[in-house]
């Protein structure tokens, strides 16, 4: 490699060297970190974020493989390429984390969030809330009289619309786990 | 066979096998068992501190001056929370510390016990990792990992948390080389490619410039060695950050001296003009780069740097590499010399000649002393003509006088400067120069310090005491807290708020009271018999000088200028900062 054909910004070892680092777009990216799965560690990597004031928008954490003690925490996070880079570099820093992927940066991938939603109502409104929940293929996990239940799975944004559906027609609460997300194709 | 023994006589067993000779500490509840099983062995020294925030500094100090992590033991609660300052000061400098804190017993963790606090939690983004061990049978193994963290790849302190509970049980100790830390393994050698790609800038470069950082040091003697044959070899001139001092050496032909907000003219103006900027274990520090969309406008830029989340951080490099400076630069002086040992001799004179006209400026010209007061830098003059040609090692506190110290001292080779650079800790000098003089008995220690900064630990004279540590306290005293005076000077109307020392000790009087030797000197005409004076007395000196209350701090670049608009003297200050660079610090 000459080093003259060296591009301005480019870096060898970064999966970014097609994007322009010194962008200012602010873009969502998708990190999946595999870690050891011992006390203190979702605090060391939301301190981190927090430490250095990058952003969180979603954040899951679960064990993966209960014989290596290992979780798997998903965060999609915000930032111009550069801070998106750092962040995964920080990321690497800490010491019970295994491997780091951005999984937006290395092709496509799989999103998928879980929501669960408590729409109160009668008449007209509990009918039309029953025919979109099946529109969208939410499942109803438990019914009363006046309210039902949904169980829905799908993109964040899947969620966003059903969820605005649901408020004028008696939206009472509603839980959202975060999104899960794995790199398409083989391993 | 396992060998079975309390967690309180693994600590000790753990430090004997990881090479420790010397624990700076202070006991308290929650340490007990440990401090008892001290009491019954002879292997490892305890330097008993008068603060727990001295111990971590004379750790740091004595492991940046030998190269291998420094040890601080210290209780629960208080005695954890005043290590925080210290464990920041080494996370941010890269100093390998392992601090062991006492925890209230496991049973009682969460309940607000008596000296009990969230150690883990508050050390958490101070370290570079912690370990609480709840179990005894873990805590050989978690200290040798602790180890193992802390001196391998980019150094940093760690920290063991221990409760009373696991320091009395017993269990099974782990021996260092059954202790898993194979995973963290941080890469040392470069790609070869980034290696060609760096001798092939090298050989194109017309004005180039290495700039050279902390982590030559923290690589060891040998990449400091090797330092000096690349420099040597090329001829290229180098400059290095405050942490990088030593490296090369300051009587080398080819030193520019110091680089950033208070380096040198020549040094800042190679670095805004060169073509070939080579970055050698520095991370573009804001004290370096000035205002960042200026930084060297015209250069390629290379980076070396053993921490992958350094590069690229705060400047964009055309050639990033990641790796072990000794490493490196072995691989690169290889195939630098394999390829024939060329370089642009056609353009390097007339980049050479550039630099002897900067360095005309003579940037560092000492006024004379005036009214028979001394210049502090006439101070450090004479301090350094006195012993520069003695085994010295030099701490410094923060301000002015660091500037000064860094400006007007010579360092010939590494582990002789320890000055706390990223954080900037007051009181760091005093404690560091008690860590240094410790691992080295007979050599000369001195802490530059100014008089506002030397009173923050104070109280380890009673330790430099104890174990009659001669440590050469060289106080520039101005009254004033002098770097704050200089910036309400420049950016706040002169309006000089909080920024003087009222009510200050007779320096003199309080060395007396702790036992040690005083000495207060205002004249530049006995000042040469002063320093002899100090230099020959076999004990702790504090060494009162005082100096010219408004001197300024030059060169300077202000916050928010480039390289090439620094600040002289004390004509060029007129609204000097702006309101945006105002906001910087």
């Amino acid at each position: 490699m000459s080093a003259l054909r060296i591009k301005k910004g480019s870096s060898s070892h970064s999966a970014y060297d097609l994007r322009d680092p010194n962008a200012e777009t602010i873009e969502r990216h998708t990190l999946a970190v595999i870690v050891d799965n011992e006390a203190g560690v979702l605090a060391r990597v939301i301190g981190l974020f927090s430490g250095r004031g990058y952003n969180i928008e979603s954040l899951t954490v679960s064990e993966i493989d209960h014989e290596c003690h290992l979780s798997r925490i998903t965060v999609v996070t915000s930032g111009t390429p550069a801070i998106i880079e750092q962040i995964n570099k920080q990321l690497s820093r800490i010491i019970p984390v295994h491997e780091v992927h951005d999984l937006t940066a290395e092709g496509p991938s799989v999103e998928r969030e879980l929501g669960l939603f408590k729409v109160s109502g009668t008449g007209d409104k509990r009918v039309e809330a029953l025919r979109l929940a099946d529109i969208f293929r939410a499942a109803v996990v438990d019914s009363t009289l006046e309210s039902f239940t949904f169980e829905i799975t799908g993109k964040p944004e899947k969620i966003d619309a059903f969820a605005d559906l649901m408020r004028p027609l008696g939206l009472d609460e509603m839980a959202r786990t975060g999104v899960a997300a794995l790199g398409r194709g083989g391993a | 066979m396992t060998r079975q023994m309390t967690g309180a006589e693994m600590v000790v067993q753990a430090l004997t096998d990881q090479g420790v000779d010397t624990v700076f500490g202070y006991p308290g509840g929650a340490v007990l068992p440990i401090y008892d099983a001290i009491f019954q062995q002879n292997g490892i020294r305890h330097v008993l501190v008068r603060h727990e925030q001295g111990a971590v500094h004379a750790a740091e100090g004595y492991a940046r001056s030998t190269g291998k992590p420094g040890v601080a033991l210290v209780t629960s609660g208080p005695g954890a929370t005043n290590a925080v300052t210290g464990l920041t000061d080494a996370l941010l400098d890269s100093i390998p510390i392992v601090v062991l804190t006492g925890q209230v017993p496991t049973f009682m963790i969460g309940t607000d016990g008596f000296q009990e606090a969230d150690t883990i939690g508050i050390t958490r983004p101070c370290t570079k990792h912690n370990w609480l061990v709840k179990d005894t049978d873990k805590l050989a193994e978690t200290l040798h990992q602790a180890f193992h963290i802390a001196t391998n790849g980019r150094p940093g302190p760690v920290l063991v948390d221990i409760p009373k509970d696991v320091q009395f049980a017993t269990g099974a100790y782990t021996p260092d080389n059954q202790a898993r830390t194979s995973r963290y393994q941080p890469r040392l050698k470069a790609d070869l490619s980034e290696i060609n790609a760096l001798v092939d800038l090298i050989e194109q470069a017309e004005r180039p410039v290495f700039y050279t950082g902390g982590g030559v040091i923290n690589s060891g003697p040998a990449a400091s060695q090797l330092l000096r044959e690349l420099v040597d070899a090329t001829g290229f001139p180098v400059t290095s950050t405050l942490m990088g001092l030593g490296a090369y050496p300051a009587s080398g032909k080819n030193w520019l001296g110091m680089l950033g907000m208070h380096g040198l003219y020549e040094a800042n103006m190679a670095m805004h003009d060169c073509d070939l900027m080579i970055n050698i274990g520095a991370r573009f520090d804001d004290r370096i780069t000035g205002r960042l969309q200026d930084f060297s406008p015209n250069s390629k830029k290379v980076h070396i740097d053993i921490d992958p989340s350094s590069l690229n951080k705060v400047i964009r490099v055309d050639l990033p590499v990641i790796g072990d400076v000794g490493h490196v630069l072995e691989d690169v002086l290889k195939i630098w010399k394999s390829r024939g040992r060329k370089t642009r001799t056609d353009a390097l004179p007339k980049w050479q000649a550039q630099i002897e006209e900067w360095r005309a400026i003579d940037c560092l010209k000492v006024k004379a002393n005036e009214n028979g007061v001394i210049r502090p830098q006439y101070a450090l003059q004479r301090l350094e003509a006195l012993t520069k040609d003695m085994d010295r090692y030099i701490t410094t506190e923060v301000g002015q006088h660091q500037m000064w110290a860094a400006q007007y001292l010579g360092f010939e080779s590494p582990n002789r400067w320890m000055t706390s650079g990223g954080l900037g800790t007051m009181g760091y000098g005093f404690p560091a120069s008690i860590g240094v003089q410790m691992a080295h008995p007979d050599s000369l220690v001195i802490n530059v310090a100014g008089e506002a900064s030397w009173l923050m630990n104070m109280q380890e004279l009673g330790t430099a005491m104890q174990y009659r540590l001669p440590v050469k306290q060289f106080i520039l005293n101005n009254e004033r807290l002098g770097m704050v005076r200089q910036w309400q000077q420049l950016l706040h109307g002169e309006r000089y708020s909080q920024s003087w020392s009222e009510a200050l000790p007779d320096f003199v009087k309080l060395a007396e009271a702790f036992g040690a030797k005083g000495i207060l000197v205002s004249d530049p005409a006995d000042l040469d018999d002063a320093i002899m004076e100090m230099l020959n007395h076999d004990g702790p000196v504090l060494f009162d000088c005082l100096v010219e209350k408004h001197e300024n701090c030059f060169p300077m670049i202000p916050s928010g200028k480039p390289h090439n608009e620094m600040l002289l003297g004390d004509a060029s200050t007129k609204d000097a900062i702006k309101t945006d660079g105002a906001v910087l610090v």
